[in-house]
């Protein structure tokens, strides 16, 4: 209501105001690069360290050197984390696919008692942060047996990433027109053969989106690993905490280079995941699936 | 209702039951079994603590304030993280909005979010180290030196670790808030004579207070639950001894998984509280603008 009385204001405020604009304009621009700056310091540093020499008191290490990722090869185990990593995060991403898909396709096509109960239920661990529910979690997998094992860490990376599917394939499935599922069932398709010659091409690029997504995540999810695995089931990012830990037993540099090889493996999936998703997409969980 | 001339798959049928619905029970039943079960499991496993009576840990976490102190101090990182981090975003995300290369800033800040926080922990800790690349800039430009500014292993260290991770989040969570806004309607409001400040408060604000209220809970969440950076970064026998350390403590070095899931509670019913407050004070705010356009 006061805003209205703009053109009445003398011109000397309006020139004000568009300088404290540009102002404001420069201010967020530089607040944005210096975050940006200081992230690409966060990682070039890692990466800069994992290749020093010596690295002590001077802006740019002593001297370049590849010793430190055979040193941290033979000191992590990291071939043995590395096939750990790869059956967990295989197993989560095809167990989450093959469980996730088929459920996102009943939640979009059908109505049925309890749907909502059923959608809070798959809400909820996308929302609960996995260390809240990671602690009653890993009590239960230690108290069934499944608590330290290669099966006990799968089972607790699919609490957020069934979910996760299915909220990113809900709406892959409702832009898919009914009839041509209705046209397959005249012909004779049951339910499996629709999935395996009907859905299963058009969904494509939404399952492959999701599981890319899914990877990932997976690669990159510390919490649940971290209270579900024991000595013969780390993944990567967890081995990788217990080496900064434990810092001062090894060389820095070779923590970096561990650190190094994490990164590039997250980044290879990444690149390759957002030629398929836009980077909004990771943190909407799927809202945002139509663009 | 119940003719039994209607075959039963017929009657179920009618109420949506038939073999496509069934595809649910999968992931339904292990949700059950690995989300919904373990947590009612520990919720009564809280009240059967090593001593015997019912309400023993919650008497024990009240009353120890190595216990219920991780409750402040986890509140004294979060909230001002997750409340700089939103105001952060928000102008960010108006300005990015407007962008031609929209992607490639969105690109370089996913980075930090897919790469986690223990990473981006082993990276501070070379970073803004003592003979890092940070202080020795400041020292450079005799803004301070190593002796008079820390920045890891103490409070800022977890906070500025929450920024690195969390600014990100919310930013493209708002982003995405923001540039689902018809942009018709700040042409028109533009039309009128509404300046960009008038705009976003009389347009925007009103429109995005759900969206805001929705990322500021999830950004909290994700703080109060802070536990890789803590520990890496933090202080966490003193300063930064989060509820989830704690929670982790109680749980894996003292194998009492009676308190852990306790505290584990304590730490769902607090961040419960906190997202119930903001969502009901989004309702406060917005009965304001509704009443003022009547009158």
């Amino acid at each position: 209501m006061t805003d209205t009385h703009a053109d009445s204001l003398p011109r000397r405020s309006i020139t004000l105001n568009s300088a404290f604009a540009k102002l404001w304009v420069i201010t967020i621009w530089t607040l944005l690069i210096f975050f940006v700056i200081n992230l690409f310091g966060i990682i070039g540093a890692v990466l800069t360290s994992s290749f020093a020499t010596r690295w002590l008191r001077s802006w740019v290490p002593d001297g370049l050197t590849l010793k430190w990722y055979f040193s941290a090869w033979s000191e992590f185990q990291l071939g043995d984390v590395l096939i750990t990593t790869f059956q967990v995060v295989g197993a989560v991403v095809v167990l989450s696919g093959l469980i996730g898909v088929p459920a996102a396709y009943a939640m979009a096509r059908r109505e049925f008692p309890f749907k909502k109960l059923v959608m809070l239920i798959f809400l909820l661990p996308l929302l609960v942060p996995p260390i809240t529910y990671g602690i009653p979690l890993a009590t239960v997998l230690y108290q069934t047996g499944f608590g330290g094992t290669l099966v006990g860490v799968i089972l607790a990376n699919l609490v957020p990433t069934v979910p996760f599917v299915i909220l990113v394939m809900i709406p892959f499935v409702e832009q898919i027109d009914p009839r041509i599922e209705s046209a397959a069932r005249v012909f004779g398709a049951g339910t499996f053969r629709l999935f395996v010659t009907v859905l299963v091409p058009l969904l494509m690029p939404g399952v492959l989106a999701a599981l890319l997504l899914v990877l990932v995540r997976t690669i990159a999810m510390f919490e649940l690993t971290f209270l579900t695995a024991g000595p013969t089931s780390q993944t990567l990012v967890v081995a990788l905490y217990y080496a900064v830990f434990a810092a001062g037993v090894r060389a820095v540099q070779s923590i970096d280079a561990m650190a190094v090889i994490y990164m590039v493996l997250t980044m290879i999936w990444l690149v390759i995941a957002l030629r398929f998703v836009n980077p909004t997409q990771i943190v909407t969980r799927g809202k945002q699936a139509r663009g | 209702m119940s003719d039994a001339s209607i075959p039963l798959s017929v009657r179920l049928k009618a109420q949506g039951l038939d073999g496509v619905t069934l595809l649910v029970l999968p992931a339904a039943l292990l949700l059950l079994a690995l989300f919904v079960y373990p947590f009612s499991y520990g919720f009564i496993l809280s009240f059967r603590p090593k001593d015997g009576s019912w309400l023993g840990n919650y008497t024990k976490f009240f009353s120890d304030p190595f216990l219920y102190d991780t409750i402040k101090t986890t509140l004294a990182i979060a909230l001002p993280v997750t409340i700089m981090n939103l105001l952060a975003a928000i102008p960010v995300a108006f300005r990015v909005r407007l962008m031609r290369h929209q992607r490639l800033i969105t690109t370089i800040l996913v980075l930090p979010i897919t790469l986690g926080t223990v990473l981006v922990a082993e990276g501070m800790l070379n970073y803004f180290g003592p003979q890092g690349w940070f202080i020795r800039t400041l020292t450079l430009f005799g803004l301070g030196s190593a002796s008079s500014i820390k920045l890891v292993h103490n409070y800022w260290g977890v906070f500025l670790s929450l920024v690195i991770t969390g600014f990100p989040f919310t930013f493209l969570l708002t982003l995405s808030y923001v540039s689902g806004i018809d942009v018709a309607l700040e042409n028109a409001a533009a039309t009128l004579g509404a300046r960009a400040a008038a705009r976003f408060r009389l347009i925007f604000l009103p429109l995005l207070a759900p969206g805001l209220a929705i990322t500021f809970c999830l950004s909290f969440v994700q703080a109060y639950s802070v536990f890789p950076s803590a520990v890496l970064l933090g202080a966490p026998a003193g300063p930064t001894r989060v509820i989830s350390i704690a929670a982790y403590e109680a749980a894996f070095e003292q194998y009492d998984y009676s308190l852990a899931s306790a505290i584990a509670m304590i730490m769902g019913f607090t961040q419960l509280a906190v997202v119930i407050v903001v969502l009901m004070s989004r309702n406060l705010f917005y009965r304001g603008p509704a009443a003022g356009a009547k009158g």
